[in-house]
């Protein structure tokens, strides 16, 4: 073979290897930008779907409670509000509870029992939404409605079995209203958001759980070595080191809690009627939308597809404060 | 023993205490649902539920559900999967530090947690619609638009753990196999890739984990079928659809049916979930 042709050999080679490289590097590429036409597509889509109720309604769609598919009238006031009070109880419950399990996983258990315990709260995460909502329907709301609802109404409320107004309902302005209910069944807004906040504790806890071990140990003991107390640290050390990346676990539950669909479809009574009660039935927009989308036609579909669109932004929002407030943490690290 | 420094024992002591209490709330719900689960589940198992379908209603089982989970399943992951890889490939070897790189990076982990009932609507506008204006109606709802929604919800899994699992190979076996003169794309394909072989399987096997439970991007894509159905382009049940129908029942004997379905389901996930921890710690040993 002379000198030549193999120059040539390698020169073709070299060329198809660019080639390849090319072709390979934008396939790649072209896989990566469908995750962003996914978002994209998603947000175009419903807003694309629900042009025709936002066109006719306007503005007037945000702030009407008004959902009558007889005179083809919608207003998107009662499935949102169902959304924002699950999601807000459901925070008000996990929060604590996950920054308890946090604390205890990363200070208080013994070493033995920290994986163990960490594993088992994680596997509360893998469980489908569905069987949260079969087992709220059929074991929790019954549960709740025989056991916490009649404490609830005759001690909070204003409207107990005896007529009477409770001692609360007359001397504390709002919460009588909030409890108060002649609704006999589990299935409300409560439940709803209680289901939601087991469903979001397991991810709360384990970003915190995971940001409280990346504070550095030389500053917890020295704490320690002043006199603080496993409290006094965690609370004056580990939780205002930590402070963004909570948050932004936080703000990541409250992104599933507002989207979650079938752990509330089933507890939250599908009610479109606005009631100051969170112990009526109620809905949220995922629950409006998987009860009515496959009957519904023309205006209707339409304000479903508008409603979806509310709630997708929404949870970019909140997902996207969330994602910014936990890197602030990573680059503290400098990852 | 002043004041102040009792105090400070108490508020120690009690909030050691609730953060107990807090772990063993988390743990008994934890045990209730899965009891509860097991209980009603187990009492409604029958060979039924796997050789009859749901047409015979409260005779019959869910054998055409799970027939179709398998396939929407199967649809979502087969088109997830090396859309995933591919792009968590890119964002690991070619797009690191690019600003490009970094924001795709950031939305995939917004589309890991964006409502799958919004991606369910997404499918239908792209492909429900779509294919009964082109057939006439005669292809409206299908197996293969459900896999497809399921596919947008497992795909950010796949591409996040491609990316971590890429990023965790060592340079030096990148330097190894440059100096050697392979082109970067067979480096990747190669070697890359094949190193990280184990981590990309958890992550596929996650991804099945969160997609067999979903059940709202599967209403109004692969909608439900009361007969057993095995080409993807028909209308198709499936377990959660099945379970969500059944629960809304008021028959007892549908809600025995629905338990069951849950039942198998929720092994299935706890199963997968199992293995990939396995598979993870054992790739984690032959690391060290």
């Amino acid at each position: 073979m002379s000198i030549a042709s193999s120059t040539d050999i390698l020169e073709q080679r070299t060329r198809r290897d660019a080639r390849h490289e090319r072709l390979f590097r934008w396939l790649l590429k072209g896989c990566a930008l469908i995750v962003l036409a996914a978002l994209l597509g998603a947000a175009g889509a419903t807003l694309w779907g629900g042009r025709e109720a936002f066109a006719t309604f306007g503005w007037h769609f945000l702030i009407s409670s008004e959902w009558d598919p007889g005179n083809d009238v919608y207003g998107a006031l009662v499935p949102v509000y169902g959304t924002l009070a699950t999601s807000f109880i459901a925070l008000l419950i996990a929060v604590p509870i996950s920054f308890g399990i946090a604390l205890y996983l990363s200070e208080v258990a013994p070493a033995w029992l920290r994986t163990p315990v960490a594993s088992a709260i994680e596997l509360l995460a893998g469980i489908p939404s569905i069987i949260y909502g079969m087992w709220g329907l059929f074991i929790f709301a019954p549960f709740f409605a025989e056991h916490l609802k009649p404490w609830l109404t005759n001690n909070l409320g204003n409207k107990p079995d005896d007529g009477q107004l409770s001692w609360v309902a007359e001397h504390v302005p709002v919460v009588g209203k909030l409890f108060g209910s002649d609704y006999p069944f589990g299935a409300s807004i409560l439940v709803a958001g209680i289901v939601l906040a087991i469903m979001v504790i397991p991810f709360i806890s384990s970003v915190m759980r995971e940001v409280f071990q990346t504070v550095p140990t030389p500053l917890k003991e020295s704490a320690y070595a002043l006199g603080s107390s496993t409290w006094e640290v965690a609370w004056n050390i580990v939780l205002p080191y930590t402070r963004s990346a909570v948050i932004g676990g936080i703000f990541l539950g409250l992104g599933r809690a507002l989207g979650e669909t079938m752990a509330v479809t089933f507890v939250l009574g599908n009610s479109m009627r606005l009631s100051s009660s969170l112990l009526d039935p109620g809905t949220s927009i995922a629950s409006a939308i998987a009860n009515q989308f496959s009957e519904a036609v023309g205006l209707q579909k339409s304000a479903l597809m508008a409603l979806a669109f509310l709630l997708f932004v929404v949870t970019f929002i909140v997902l996207l404060i969330a994602r910014l407030m936990l890197r602030r943490l990573a680059s503290k690290e400098g990852r | 023993m002043n004041a102040l420094y009792l105090r400070r024992r108490i508020t120690n002591a009690l909030a050691m205490l609730l953060s107990t209490l807090a772990t063993l709330v988390g743990l008994a719900f934890l045990a209730w649902i899965l009891w509860e689960t097991l209980r009603q589940g187990i009492s409604a198992l029958d060979l039924k539920l796997f050789t009859k379908i749901t047409a015979y209603g409260e005779d019959g089982g869910l054998a055409n559900a799970m027939v179709g989970s398998l396939i929407i399943n199967f649809v979502g992951i087969a088109i997830a999967t090396p859309i995933g890889v591919l792009a968590g490939t890119w964002l690991a070897e070619y797009a690191n530090r690019t600003k490009l790189g970094e924001s795709i990076r950031f939305l995939n982990d917004i589309l890991l947690s964006a409502p799958s009932i919004v991606m369910g609507l997404f499918v239908y506008t792209i492909i429900v619609l779509p294919s009964t204006a082109l057939t006439n109606g005669s292809t409206t709802f299908s197996g293969f638009a459900g896999g497809v929604a399921l596919a947008l919800i497992a795909l950010p899994v796949i591409v996040r753990t491609t990316d971590e699992m890429l990023r965790l190979v060592p340079a030096t076996l990148r330097e190894a196999a440059l100096s050697l003169g392979v082109p970067q794309w067979k480096l990747t394909v190669q070697v890359l890739i094949r190193a990280a072989r184990s981590g990309i399987v958890t992550g596929v096997l996650l991804a099945l984990a969160r997609i067999s439970g979903e059940t709202a991007p599967l209403l109004f894509t692969a909608f439900g079928n009361n007969f057993m159905a095995i080409n993807p382009m028909e209308k198709m049940s499936s377990l959660p659809q099945i379970i969500y129908q059944y629960a809304n029942d008021p028959g007892e004997s549908m809600h025995a049916l629905a338990w069951a379905g849950a039942f198998v389901i929720t092994m299935f996930v706890l199963l997968l979930s199992l293995v990939s921890r396995l598979i993870l710690s054992r790739t984690k040993v032959s690391h060290d």
